[in-house]
């Protein structure tokens, strides 16, 4: 069965913006859309109009084949009745209970025995054994984003929504709690819906990618399509990165990793603990292109040949397509593409240094 | 020291208390929460009896439940009693005098509640009025027992609305404050500095407990 959430609506705010968003997105068992944007794009809004939070002005809100809001229709579900999962940018704990029961808070209706053994599933499932009796005080960041997440995960939501839940921690935190996340989403097979505005952690997460700006949707799609093919100079500007591929990493050595990209292999550096799937991220302005000159020596520990697919101008610079065994995209001036006499199908070689290259882990 | 109007001053105090929690609270609660364009008025009409006269107060709710009144002929039709220089119609009116000191502390503490305590409650599936009691109220509690202590504090210390409502009925409508008075009146000021002293010693404790705050505990 292929379930779907379907969003389309117009919610006023009564000093700021109108936000219309048409949103159609897959919500099978662990999909996980990203909603990404600037601050203020409205993906907060969006977020909490299906939470049921807010109440759009106008339109209609259907998760499957049920009906969650329908203004013409007169249906409103409240947040109780659509049996979701929130969890807010900072974690919302009750500062009066403990860890155990901040878990169980949501499973009053759940005979005893069955909610003991739920609490403690899930303690174990997200690593939280010995804080149980502890208040969100007496515990770190990270645990207390933990424990939101062990709160709402023991109700058995039917769709997770997320709202920048790892932006208040560290990076190193964030990193270990966001494969945390993945893992437990995929174990326990449930649909997610997540606000980012960090790249990284959409291209981490994320199959499906709906890009806001201005509270209108910009583009939306799988996640790989809309960083490598934006639909327009806008989305391009948002999503900020040009080259996005999937690769895999097939040996590490002296913190350089070697990529295999479709049938070519780079050179890049190696973020600690990086192995199996990745995704490749390139910025096309790091991408240097080098024409029929004999082997120089530079620090660039890649080189790649490539054929030019596709030149396009933005003002005073040239974006150019190659086909070097995957798609690259290279950014160049005016002047350079003249000297180099740049034509679609004609031979060039890439220089790529492998700092350039940024790695996003994905198992 | 007498202890008849000590104890039912303590009575009037406890009931009035309690009828300001159970009318207080969620009355507190709509305050914080409503955003509707008006609720200032409101907010004065509650903040009123701070800064009006007791006498005048007293003035106008006796004339309120006094026979002469619609609410006061009612009440008698029902109960077959007058309100005023009663134990009950000095309830009544020690409930409205004491209001604000009850209700404006739980407004505070509701207001200092982070949104996202109650809406995290709401998407766990937990109804509004149960998140009211099981999240609103525990969070807000140093606020509310302030409110309480206030209530129950200055209702023990009235004296202008229950010589105006209450008269001096021993028993009946002679609270602390009117025997200190008497007691004066009649020169018998060792009884008074008695009655006077404890009065005191009660609304200090009282105070501390209000502006009490153990070290983790919550602000309002």
């Amino acid at each position: 069965m292929t379930a779907e959430l379907i969003a389309k609506f117009e919610k006023q705010f009564p000093a700021g913006p109108s936000i219309r968003v048409s949103l159609r997105c897959p919500a099978n068992p662990s999909s996980l859309t990203v909603l990404f944007g600037p601050s203020g794009s409205g993906k907060t809004t969006t977020l909490r109009c299906l939470a049921g939070l807010e109440w759009p002005e106008l339109g209609r809100i259907s998760f499957g084949d049920e009906t969650w809001f329908d203004r013409e229709r007169d249906i409103f579900l409240r947040p109780q009745q659509r049996r979701i999962g929130y969890l807010f940018q900072e974690d919302a704990l009750f500062p009066h209970l403990n860890v155990v029961h901040n878990i169980a808070y949501g499973l009053r209706s759940v005979g005893r025995a069955e909610r003991q053994q739920r609490v403690r599933e899930i303690i174990e499932l997200l690593g939280l054994g010995g804080l149980e009796h502890r208040h969100p005080k007496q515990i770190s960041g990270g645990e207390r984003q933990r424990v939101a997440l062990a709160r709402t995960l023991v109700c058995h939501p039917r769709l997770l929504l997320l709202d920048e839940p790892l932006s208040a921690l560290d990076i190193p935190l964030r990193e270990q709690l966001r494969r945390e996340l993945r893992r437990s989403l995929a174990q326990l097979g449930i649909p997610a819906v997540l606000v980012t505005h960090d790249r990284v952690e959409a291209l981490s997460l994320a199959d499906y990618m709906v890009v806001f700006d201005e509270g209108r949707i910009r583009q939306s799609g799988p996640i790989e399509e809309v960083f490598s093919k934006p639909t327009d100079l806008t989305v391009a500007r948002i999503v900020g990165v040009d080259t996005v591929e999937r690769a895999r990493i097939v040996a590490v050595s002296d913190g350089l990793a070697t990529v295999q990209i479709g049938s070519a292999q780079l050179a890049a550096s190696a973020p600690a603990g990086i192995n199996g799937e990745v995704y490749v991220c390139i910025h096309a302005g790091d991408v240097i292109l080098d024409k029929g000159a004999p082997v120089s020596q530079n620090s660039a520990r890649n080189r790649l040949t490539g054929r030019v697919e596709s030149l396009v101008r933005e003002g005073s610079m040239v974006r150019v397509s190659l086909d070097c065994g995957f798609s690259l995209k290279a950014l160049v001036t005016n002047q350079a593409c003249q000297e180099l006499v740049l034509r679609q199908g004609e031979q060039v070689t890439a220089l790529l240094k492998a700092p350039a290259i940024h790695l996003v882990p994905r198992g | 020291m007498d202890f008849e109007a000590i104890w039912l001053s303590l009575r009037l105090a406890f009931f009035t208390t309690l009828i300001l929690l159970v009318i207080g609270l969620p009355l507190a609660y709509w305050l914080a929460e409503t955003r509707w364009r008006l609720k200032f008025l409101l907010e004065a009409a509650v903040a009123l009896p701070i800064i009006l006269p007791p006498t005048v107060l007293g003035f106008y709710i006796l004339v309120a439940i006094g026979p002469q009144s619609p609410f006061g002929q009612g009440y008698e039709a029902i109960v077959g009693r007058q309100l005023p220089f009663s134990f009950e119609g000095l309830l009544l009116a020690s409930v409205i005098y004491s209001f604000p000191f009850a209700v404006r502390p739980f407004v505070a503490a509701f207001s200092g509640i982070e949104r996202r305590l109650i809406e995290a409650s709401w998407c766990l599936g937990v109804s509004q009025f149960r998140t009211f009691f099981r999240v609103v109220c525990p969070v807000s509690w140093p606020g509310i027992l302030t409110g309480l202590v206030l209530a129950f504090a200055h209702t023990l210390g009235e004296f202008g609305v229950v010589l105006m409502v209450g008269g001096n009925i021993p028993g009946v409508t002679r609270t602390i404050s009117i025997a200190i008075y008497d007691d004066v009146e009649a020169l018998n000021y060792a009884k008074a500095a008695n009655t006077s002293l404890l009065l005191l010693g009660v609304s200090f404790l009282a105070l501390s407990v209000a502006y009490f705050r153990p070290l983790k505990g919550g602000a309002i």
